[in-house]
């Protein structure tokens, strides 16, 4: 009996141990925009290889997900691609700044079957599919744009978001401006909206992985993901009229309209910018980090953070499809970040 | 009696008992299908990199679960630690003190948190053990797990000390034992075989419990330091590989189901093979 | 004579604290039934806790929507109008489904069990279900995304709406778009899952109707099946629906499986093939993610929802399981 106590104790005090790994770890939790997790996770990875005793741990649950968990406080900043509007930041307990990091595009994803080539969607395709007024594929809204193209006759299968979602505000954003019936029956940019139609999937992932595995299927994704994912993206109508497909030139052109006027807080829209190569479904996508850090360690160690992901972390932007950010914007940010304190 | 009827008769005896059997053969066979399919796919997704890495950035390959694993192991030894005692001690009352009324109170409330939705325990744990300290923790995890592992242990703990016979206690207090020490010293360690299997089994249940870890544990991609920290879990990893596009991400999900239900089928076979033992006294 | 050797010469009584404390323990069985009584009480303290956290953090919800919530079709965001009514039909609807498939072949499993298969046979195929209703949730989520959302997309979907979609009133079952999640899809996932519980405890029911019974029926020149469905079934009649229920409650309160294949749309929809949502996905998805007050205390809202509708089925099975334990069901 003795000997059994002995044992059970030995093992609580083992894995008590366990519990108290290196205490001079900075831990550092994250949470929000699937847009950006690509980079983001390679950005952490890279920075924590560098810098061994900072673990940033971000968990990709959508840009809803990051503010709300930023407001609770229960995460040391947030991600969206959604910046928060004047009332939100005026409800939440706290100042928060905006920190853009890339640049990225929204894409138009489908599953055709038997479609390989890249179609062009209009905007008011986009905003008919959407809605529920254009059901099949070969509605004339899209075989006029697609001339040369045997578009079937299938129904089509919408996907959109079934969390809180950047992703989702960039797209809605994008026709809420182009689509005065969006705009009236949806209503206005938002993370999230009361889908007309379609299923829902979770994160980026999860509408990627859906459009993937469903024939006549359409959703919107970032553009890293049709890319790694193999899955067909289309092209988009620009303001200008022109279909652009979304590519690194077609983003930076559509931010570089905003970037010497970008407002001292970073919160600006770029979709549906004007001019000929612009792509119109690009935003950028935000850190949100609150602007007091009591935890000198945490505070710091953020703020290396940002100067090295304005720097090096930038390198890395181009090999997963997203755009650099203007360098009239990184000149800007490198002095917000004394705003931390 | 018609022969007609007669006829009737034994012929939808007839098929209605080879439905009986056909039905029980389908289910059975569906089930065990479904079990070959993850158990083929797990395993040939298992590898050396799936056991010890951590987690990759994303679309790159050879990422792991190590994380994840002992992530779960220490989320489970949370909830042992602060369910198991609960569970014991209420069981050791509804078996061998009190009346009529409060222990009915309580049994009937135990039953009520076993039919709790284990997503309701998630809300119950984010506002007790997360909002309250502002963070995500391997703690509230084990909160919300520890939770669920207390009615099991309650119900279990209390049919097995009933089980022992009465003729043990007599015996111990007819030399002098008072009640407390027959319990201690007796019936506890006769019921010790049953009580250990349904605590074996609430810790199997609860390993592979998703919902309330999303808000509670939530996930990381490093090890967790210490216990305040949010801790990737089996169950969590295998969610969130699941319904993402990449192929990659699929296998180690298959693998990591097949680590779980491993996990919890070994808990289960051993509960039973302990319980099958011949009975002391 | 001082007050000192007075105390002196008296034998010391035990002092109060700790020593006395430790004396009383050694002997102490109303110690031992006061904690266990402490820590039984405990589990009252938590449950009520658990209600009335769930009460109170809904206190908006409630308070904006009052009994409107439950029919609000809407579940709308970004207008802050929250309704109910989608994921109460959703979680009606996949729930009813597993049972119609799962009662049928469980029951008639358990039959075969129960009443033809030798004892060795039966035995261990129940240990094996047995083992099987072990399984964790999210596996049969996994299970779902990669087995049954195809085979649906590709093979049963098609072939029901083919079959079925002309036909009048019950076409609207099966109409529209398939997309291989849906609520029939979850609805057959939730089935695999509650299947071994309707076995398992409608076997063990079945095996406690007294042989008496089933021997006066074949006396009276019954066939197998008669004595089976007629004199044997009824008897037991209360513990089957005992099991029945005890699915069902499974089934309302399931989360990942069903989250993970059942499409995601707030929307009542009468297709059977179309997405949708169940109170426990939709918290699930929308938990960690409810941007607002307003937003956040509607899904806690459902979380009591679905609180209570687990509450009131969990009593009815108990009482029906008791019920079969102590009157041993009905005479035939």
């Amino acid at each position: 009996m003795r000997k059994n106590i002995l044992v059970v104790w030995l093992l609580v005090a083992l894995l008590g141990a366990i519990g108290l790994q290196a205490a001079d770890t900075i831990n550092l939790n994250a949470a929000g925009a699937t847009f950006p997790y690509p980079i983001y996770s390679k950005w952490f990875d890279v920075y924590h290889q560098q810098h061994s005793n900072i673990q940033i741990n971000y968990q990709s649950i959508g840009s809803g997900g990051g503010i709300r968990q930023l407001l609770a406080g229960t995460v040391d900043f947030g991600a969206s691609d959604a910046f928060l509007s004047d009332d939100q930041l005026k409800d939440a307990k706290f100042k928060i700044l905006h920190f853009p990091t890339v640049l990225g595009a929204v894409v138009p994803t489908y599953n055709i079957p038997g479609v390989s080539s890249d179609l062009n969607f209009t905007q008011r395709a986009l905003a008919g599919i959407y809605l529920g007024a254009i059901t099949k594929w070969n509605d004339p809204e899209l075989t006029k744009a697609n001339p040369g193209v045997k578009l079937p006759g299938d129904d089509i299968v919408v996907v959109h978001r079934s969390d809180g979602s950047g992703t989702s505000y960039i797209w809605t954003d994008f026709l809420a401006k182009v689509s005065p019936e969006w705009k009236g029956k949806v209503g206005n940019a938002a993370t999230s909206v009361n889908w007309p139609v379609g299923i829902g999937g979770k994160g980026n992932e999860g509408v990627s992985g859906l459009v993937k595995q469903t024939p006549n299927s359409v959703g919107y994704i970032e553009l890293i993901y049709a890319v790694q994912n193999n899955i067909p993206y289309g092209k988009v109508q620009n303001a200008a009229g022109k279909f652009i497909k979304a590519d690194l030139s077609g983003v930076t052109a559509a931010a570089a309209s905003k970037a010497k006027e970008i407002p001292d807080d970073f919160r600006v829209s770029i979709t549906n910018a004007p001019g000929a190569t612009a792509y119109p479904i690009a935003s950028f996508t935000w850190l949100l980090i609150p602007a007091q850090i009591q935890d000198g360690a945490k505070r710091d160690a953020i703020k290396d953070f940002l100067k090295w992901m304005l720097n090096d972390g930038q390198k890395y932007n181009e090999g997963l499809t997203y755009a650099q950010l203007p360098k009239e914007v990184i000149a800007k940010e490198t002095k917000a970040i004394s705003l931390i304190q | 009696m018609s022969g007609a009827r007669l006829i009737w008769r034994k012929g939808l005896n007839y098929v209605m008992l080879s439905l009986t059997g056909v039905a029980a053969f389908g289910v059975v066979s569906v089930l065990f299908l479904i079990l070959g399919y993850l158990i083929w796919n797990g395993g040939t997704s298992l590898s050396w990199n799936f056991l010890t890495q951590l987690p990759k950035p994303v679309g790159e390959t050879g990422g792991g679960m190590a994380n994840a694993i002992v992530g779960s192991l220490k989320l489970l030894f949370l909830a042992a630690v602060m369910g198991l005692p609960v569970g014991l001690l209420t069981g050791v009352y509804l078996a061998e003190f009190g009346g009529s009324t409060f222990p009915f109170i309580i049994r009937y409330t135990a039953d009520l948190l076993y039919g709790v939705p284990s997503i309701v325990i998630g809300i119950f744990a984010y506002s007790l053990a997360v909002l309250p300290v502002k963070h995500f923790s391997a703690l509230a995890g084990g909160v919300a797990l520890g939770i669920m592992v207390i009615p099991i242990t309650v119900r279990s703990t209390e049919e097995f000390l009933r089980a022992v016979p009465g003729s043990l206690r007599e015996g111990a207090m007819a030399l002098g034992a008072s009640k407390w020490k027959t319990i201690a010293t007796v019936v506890l360690p006769a019921a010790s075989g049953g009580i250990l299997t349904g605590m074996l089994l609430a810790l199997a249940r609860v390993a592979g419990e998703t919902a309330p870890l999303l808000f509670t544990a939530f996930s990381n991609r490093f090890w967790s330091q210490g216990w305040g920290q949010p801790i990737a879990s089996l169950p969590v990893m295998i969610y969130t590989y699941a319904i993402a596009p990449y192929d990659d991400w699929h296998r180690q999900a298959w693998a990591a189901g097949l680590v779980l239900l491993g996990l919890v089928l070994l808990s289960n076979l051993g509960a039973r093979l302990i319980l099958a033992r011949p009975k002391v006294g | 004579m001082s007050a000192a050797a007075t105390t002196f010469a008296q034998e010391a009584p035990p002092r109060s604290g700790p020593r006395a404390f430790l004396a009383r323990l050694k002997h102490g069985d109303e110690i031992a039934h006061l904690i266990t009584l402490i820590v039984a009480a405990g589990i009252l303290l938590l449950t009520s806790l658990l209600v009335y956290e769930l009460w109170v953090n809904s206190h908006l919800s409630r308070a904006q929507f009052g009994w409107m919530f439950f029919w609000t079709k809407v579940w709308d965001p970004n207008f802050d109008n929250f309704g109910a009514a989608p994921f109460i039909y959703g979680t009606l609807v996949t729930s009813a489904i597993a049972l119609l498939i799962a009662v049928p072949l469980g029951l008639a499993s358990a039959i075969f069990l129960s009443e033809l298969a030798p004892r060795t046979i039966s035995d261990g195929i129940s240990f094996l279900i047995d083992l099987l209703a072990a399984v964790p949730s999210v596996i049969y989520g996994l299970l779902g995304i990669f087995i049954v959302v195809p085979l649906m997309r590709t093979l049963i979907g098609p072939k029901l709406i083919h079959t079925f979609g002309g036909v009048p009133y019950v076409g609207s079952l099966f109409r529209g778009p398939n997309f291989g999640v849906g609520f029939l899809t979850a609805g057959i996932v939730l089935a695999i899952m509650v299947v071994p519980f309707i076995i398992s405890v409608s076997r063990e029911v079945l095996l406690t109707v007294p042989r008496e019974q089933r021997e006066a029926a074949l006396a009276l020149g019954a066939t197998r099946w008669e004595s089976t469905w007629k004199v044997v079934v009824p008897w037991a009649r209360t513990g089957i629906m005992g099991s029945v229920f005890l699915a069902l409650a499974r089934a309302l309160g399931e989360t990942m499986a069903v989250t993970m294949v059942i499409g995601n749309a707030a929307r009542i929809n009468p297709s059977l093939l179309a997405p949708g949502d169940t109170i426990a996905s939709t918290i699930a998805n929308q938990f960690t993610e409810a941007t607002g007050d307003l937003y956040l205390s509607a899904l806690i809202e459902l979380g009591l929802v679905l609180f209570l509708i687990t509450f009131i089925l969990n009593g009815l099975a108990r009482i029906l399981i008791v019920a079969t334990e102590r009157g041993g069901g009905r005479p035939a």
